[in-house]
């Protein structure tokens, strides 16, 4: 098992990551997405903690998964969830106070973000641990992408900046209503337009070549 | 904290709309508001578990407060939510089958409904006093339903329009949450 796995452990990294990433794909956990995608920054951030919550919480659901009744599974989950959630909440706070004032009530708010949730009942539940953490870790890292790509271009044209850089002169008059709440409806609209497009238009370029 | 209860009441439904200005509920905002008899009654019972959680939060942050166990918060909370939710259940299936089964999936899923814990977050933040708990759960249940009719209103009229292909589905929906949005950008200020 541990040896011929190495490209099916791949894929089911990659399977969330890409085939079903849970912003564009699968749209989940709209929330955070579009609360907290103001700069690329506090993307990243809210990513990698939603990253963390999602591996450790599948791995212990993982672990558990024999001896849970079946049917109060969802309170312990929801339990399992809101402890990392906690721990996390006070590492950000004892790690960056402006980043955690700038994240605000969003990062308590991961417990009720469904993909986590949603992992745990869907796959980690019926999975040993490490095929669950592996999956849980690209679900991670595909949301990380997901908020990244809502950020930078919330970023880039609400204020003119990435990563907190100036990017253009002096003479450049930012777009502010991107950073704005109806911005995040926009943009992740604008995404999701981008993809869909994407993938009608690869079956016809195919059909044509084969013509 | 100086605000009346009106204002409180006005930010929460209008100007800090949860759904259109602070992206709380997005879940069932995209998934029940295609048709308006089921938007209305989730966004009621919504609502409904609001108003217990926030009044249950209220009671138990003092309990917290009061034995120094503020870590505990989170968890309590979630576990208080999904109690109100089972309730509510309860209740819908007994008195109301129909409605019960139209909900669907979407009922137990209230428990994860960032709205519900975001009341009982933003409570604790803003440290409200009793009355200004209510109003702040009322107006945000209130403005919740609000925009989940507005936007069933407008979903039910474009099933009849000619829509380009690539738009269908959710990013026809973000678009028009984004007007809609935009449109109650106009209210800011107002709750003062």
């Amino acid at each position: 098992m541990s040896t011929a796995d190495t490209p099916q452990t791949w894929d089911e990294f990659m399977e969330g990551v890409w085939r079903q990433n849970p912003v564009f794909v699968m749209v989940l956990g709209m929330c955070p997405t579009l609360a907290v995608t103001v700069s690329a920054i506090n993307a990243i951030s809210m990513g990698l903690a939603t990253l963390f919550v999602l591996v450790c919480s599948c791995g212990l659901v993982s672990l558990m998964r024999r001896f849970t009744p079946k049917e109060v599974r969802i309170a312990v989950y929801i339990v399992i969830i809101a402890t990392f959630v906690t721990a996390v909440d006070y590492a950000i706070q004892a790690i960056s106070l402006a980043l955690y004032e700038a994240l605000g009530a969003f990062i308590q708010l991961i417990v009720v973000n469904c993909i986590i949730l949603g992992r745990a009942e869907a796959h980690a539940a019926k999975n040993a641990p490490m095929p669950a953490m592996i999956n849980a870790a690209g679900m991670g890292v595909g949301f990380t992408i997901g908020l990244l790509a809502l950020g930078v271009v919330r970023e880039i044209l609400g204020a003119g900046t990435l990563f907190g850089v100036a990017l253009f002169g002096a003479g450049f008059q930012p777009w502010v209503i991107m950073v704005l709440p109806p911005g995040g409806f926009f943009v992740l609209g604008a995404w999701l337009l981008l993809f869909s497009w994407w993938a009608r238009r690869r079956p016809l370029k195919e059909a044509a070549q084969n013509v | 904290m100086s605000e009346s209860a009106f204002q409180i009441f006005v930010n929460a439904l209008l100007a800090n709309n949860f759904v259109l200005a602070m992206f709380l509920g997005l879940c069932p905002f995209l998934g029940v508001s295609g048709k308006l008899d089921t938007a209305f009654p989730m966004g009621v019972a919504t609502t409904f578990v609001m108003l217990v959680a926030s009044l249950c939060a209220y009671g138990l942050n003092l309990l917290l407060t009061a034995f120094h166990l503020e870590f505990l918060r989170l968890i309590s909370y979630i576990v208080i939510i999904a109690s109100a939710v089972q309730l509510v259940e309860m209740v819908l299936k007994k008195y109301s089958p129909a409605l019960f089964r139209a909900l669907g999936i979407y009922l137990p899923l209230i428990t994860t409904n960032c709205a519900v814990l975001g009341v009982a977050l933003f409570q604790t933040a803003r440290e409200y006093d009793f009355v200004q708990s209510v109003t702040f759960s009322i107006g945000g249940g209130a403005g919740f339903t609000l925009a989940l009719v507005l936007m069933a209103s407008v979903r039910e009229r474009l099933t009849l329009s000619n829509v380009p292909d690539l738009a269908q589905g959710t990013a026809l929906s973000l678009m028009l949450a984004g007007i809609l949005s935009l449109s109650f950008m106009g209210f800011a200020g107002l709750g003062g």
